[in-house]
């Protein structure tokens, strides 16, 4: 099976998938084939990371310190999201 | 939002989605017509345009439109047929700005997808095209659309959209309106093939995780509760015809009585928010009972209200894809029937009058 992740995962959005800011319902959104997914201030923080160079660990410490949270319980909550958009067909791992 | 450009198609699929009487190029809007339409969906928040048909690729202004769209913030999707496509013109596409091309497949093989689309070496074509979708960085669809005489490829058509680097895979059972109605004995499935697709369907996507993702469009008539029509009725799609007609679904003119207006002539948002056909069926008000007093109203607003007109003969009827509707052991019947008629040859998609 494909698309287990890891720690080590570098996470980028895929192809013909973009994140845009939507004026009229005033929320971030990712816009991918006949689906739009509303993002809230974490989901989009994670995806904007998401560059294709970053790890999920690299991810994961960034948001940490910038909403000084819990290191490990943030590569958990980013792990699991990845692993979600990666499920999707949204990301590639 | 879709917009539905053309109806012309180099292709005659015995079950499209357009309506039995097809419009002409004369009947067609011009650029600027469309260039305006997009603007104003673009202020009534429209965040995904569908470039649709007929075949879309047909209009010369199509890179036009879709930069337009781009340069607004809208999400670009080609549904196409691919056949009038070379390497030049998706180029130009992708440059303009488009995300995501969804390319039809009629079967998995030249034989069997040329002879439903009726279209010579078309497969071979859509081929050669969508494999350069995914070099150009747009995301690739394959759509194939299975029913009783290509069922039995299904796992070979699984197999061809992940050898062409498709992205996702659309599986449709075809919905019968329209075309797809007057074909619907040559292409009803029978129960124990939809159940081996189902049981395809199923293992291939555990399979393909994280590289290929499947979506499954089941048929309504081996369905006991009715789907969601386009998100509810005039609450998430709108369609625009080929001569600038607003619709809430491709079916939607069959419905006698309803009004619809034009792009153009009134504001978008005045025919999205308050125009006749988008309230008609909007939300629950209109139910009467078994659908008033029901638990899910509000999860699939009732199905299809063209599916309860064709077949029982009532838009306000409950659809007789639900196990509460009086016309449902019908439906089965009628499902059962067809499927072991024996018919293969098709009605092809063609202009009445040639």
């Amino acid at each position: 099976m494909n698309g287990a992740i890891s720690a080590q995962t570098i996470p980028a959005l895929r192809r013909g998938i973009r994140r845009h800011y939507d004026a009229t319902r005033e929320q971030n959104v990712l816009l991918c084939p006949e689906r739009v997914i509303l993002l809230d201030d974490i989901g989009n923080s994670i995806i904007e990371l998401c560059d294709g160079e970053r790890s999920i660990a690299a991810i994961s410490l960034a948001l940490a310190e910038r909403y000084a949270e819990d290191p490990a319980q943030v590569e958990a909550d980013v792990t699991s999201f990845v692993q979600e958009l990666s499920d999707k067909g949204l990301v590639t791992v | 939002m879709i917009a539905e450009l053309t109806h012309r198609c180099p292709l005659q699929c015995p079950y499209c989605s357009n309506p039995l009487d097809l419009l002409k190029a004369a009947d067609e809007k011009p650029t600027d017509f469309w260039a305006a339409l997009i603007t104003e969906a673009a202020q009534l928040g429209v965040l995904q345009i569908h470039f649709s048909g007929g075949e879309p690729t047909a209009r010369r202004d199509l890179p036009a439109l879709i930069a337009h769209a781009t340069a607004l913030g809208i999400y670009t999707n080609l549904i196409t047929s691919a056949v009038l496509l070379d390497e030049a013109k998706l180029g130009e596409l992708a440059r303009a700005g488009l995300a995501h091309v969804q390319i039809s497949i009629q079967g998995a093989n030249a034989e069997s997808a040329d002879r439903i689309g009726n279209y010579r070496n078309g497969h071979e074509k859509k081929l050669a095209i969508a494999r350069l979708v995914p070099a150009l960085g747009m995301s690739l669809t394959i759509n194939a659309v299975v029913h009783r005489q290509n069922l039995h490829e299904l796992p070979e058509m699984i197999e061809l959209a992940a050898s062409l680097g498709a992205d996702r895979l659309e599986i449709a059972h075809v919905q019968y309106h329209g075309w797809a109605l007057r074909n619907r004995a040559a292409l009803m499935p029978t129960r124990e093939a939809l159940r081996q697709a189902d049981a395809v369907v199923a293992e291939q996507r555990e399979k393909r995780r994280g590289s290929m993702a499947i979506d499954y469009v089941i048929p309504d008539y081996y369905a006991d509760t009715p789907k969601i029509c386009m998100g509810g009725w005039g609450q998430k799609l709108l369609i625009v015809a080929p001569d600038g007609r607003v619709l809430p679904c491709h079916a939607a003119e069959t419905i006698p009585h309803l009004a619809f207006q034009h792009a153009g002539a009134h504001p978008l948002r005045e025919i999205w928010e308050t125009g006749p056909a988008f309230t008609a069926f909007r939300g629950t008000g209109w139910m009467r009972e078994p659908c008033a007093s029901c638990a899910f109203k509000e999860l699939d607003f009732g199905g299809c209200r063209c599916q309860a007109l064709a077949l029982s003969g009532d838009a306000r009827a409950t659809d007789p894809a639900c196990h509460r509707a009086p016309d449902h052991e019908n439906l089965q019947h009628i499902a059962a029937d067809e499927a072991g008629s024996g018919i293969t040859s098709f009605h092809y998609r063609r202009y009445a009058h040639s």
